[in-house]
């Protein structure tokens, strides 16, 4: 009964862990990211959503935040981010990194 | 063309760099070549395969999937790595000195050909899969189109493959007496290296805290993206803003190792007949 309540207690502090994690939502489309900056609070996990509208694989990558991922094809991947100090991170998509338009910032405030 | 060459350059010199010390490391293991080549073919294999499954491994474990494979893909290979180093501090000096006994050097030989044949065919698997899927990103999106993708594809491998080559090649001028000492050395810090960037992929899938991150940014003195940079991480594991965690599991890795190393030739000296 007593670990039953504590799992009880457990999965609703897990529950508004979650629940108090911000997302944030990045859009790959024509090699492109949409919005290059998104702004996320300092010194606090949160999420970022990243939509790969483009039928080919991108990679998400950042060397300043220590992120890389593979979004497949038409599909969406979340990555988890933080607690940041204040700071900007630039971060690429990783197949397309040279050209300006695959370039995007993670702005911490 | 010249992007495609820049990033094959950049994953065939990290998994070129771990099979030249593997192959340096295993030097005097009869028909290691057979075991190398082996592992280069299972591993290029398993990149097309891991590439073509990458959405369904992406949406394994609610999401994590990717993180955990290849935490699972680095584990496997630091623990070869460790097994392989330890074993050759009881084994080395007998190495070095031409094993008399041809029949025992093949017997004692036959786990460290599962292990290089692994560590080859992992490091191609996880450098290849990522090549692939970028290749096949390049050829379809840009206008250059395939053949441009190809070519420069090809010379990225080629300068990868040659930038290994050069280090097989400086460590064969190693004198025999320290040549397994250094090759001792390179193996201890790559196995460092790997359990550094698998503590960031646990870090990425939100299972470890970073514990600081960045605990420091030398990224203005040397950018992993430098030549430099990009050989002292593939040798190393430079990173010029690691987590905390990256470099507690690279301390407590070297340092386990190190002391199995220094264990087993002690106790390896006393137990010799």
């Amino acid at each position: 009964m007593k670990r039953l309540l504590s799992l009880v207690l457990l999965s609703f502090v897990v529950g508004q862990a979650m629940a108090a994690t911000e997302e944030f939502t990045l859009t790959i489309q024509n090699h492109a990211f949409a919005p290059k900056e998104i702004k996320i609070p300092a010194g606090k996990k949160v999420k970022l959503l990243v939509v790969n509208k483009d039928a080919t694989p991108a990679e998400f990558e950042s060397k300043p935040l220590g992120r890389e991922k593979v979004i497949a094809g038409n599909s969406s991947a979340t990555i988890n981010l933080g607690p940041l100090k204040p700071g900007r991170y630039p971060f690429v998509e990783e197949y397309h990194e040279t050209e300006a338009a695959a370039q995007g910032t993670i702005v911490v405030e | 063309m010249f992007a495609a060459a820049l990033i094959v350059f950049r994953e065939s010199l990290e998994a070129s760099l771990i099979i030249s010390i593997m192959v340096a490391a295993t030097r005097g293991i009869p028909q290691r070549a057979r075991w190398i080549i082996s592992g280069l073919l299972a591993g290029l294999v398993g990149a097309a395969l891991v590439a073509s499954s990458m959405e369904a491994i992406s949406n394994l474990a609610s999401g994590i999937g990717q993180e955990l494979f290849q935490v699972g893909v680095l584990t496997l290979a630091v623990g070869m790595l460790a097994w392989h180093n330890i074993w050759m501090s009881a084994h080395g000096r007998e190495m070095a000195a031409q094993a008399k006994n041809a029949a025992k050097a093949i017997n004692d030989g036959s786990r460290t050909r599962s292990v290089i044949f692994l560590v080859v065919a992992l490091a191609v698997l996880r450098e290849g899969s990522e090549t692939v899927l970028f290749l096949y990103s390049l050829a379809t999106s840009s206008e250059d189109g395939l053949r441009t993708t190809i070519t420069g594809g090809v010379s990225g491998l080629v300068a990868g493959v040659l930038v290994g080559a050069l280090l097989y090649a400086g460590l064969l001028r190693v004198p025999l007496r320290w040549f397994f000492s250094i090759t001792g050395i390179l193996v201890l810090l790559l196995a460092a290296s790997m359990a550094s960037q698998a503590a960031r992929f646990l870090i990425q899938a939100d299972l470890l805290p970073s514990l600081g991150a960045p605990l420091w940014d030398t990224s203005a003195v040397l950018s992993q993206s430098s030549a430099m940079g990009t050989l002292l991480h593939g040798l190393i594991g430079y990173d010029p803003q690691p987590a905390g965690m990256q470099l507690l599991f690279y301390v407590v890795v070297l340092v386990t190792i190190a002391s199995g190393m220094f264990w087993v030739s002690r106790h390896g000296q006393a137990v010799k007949k």
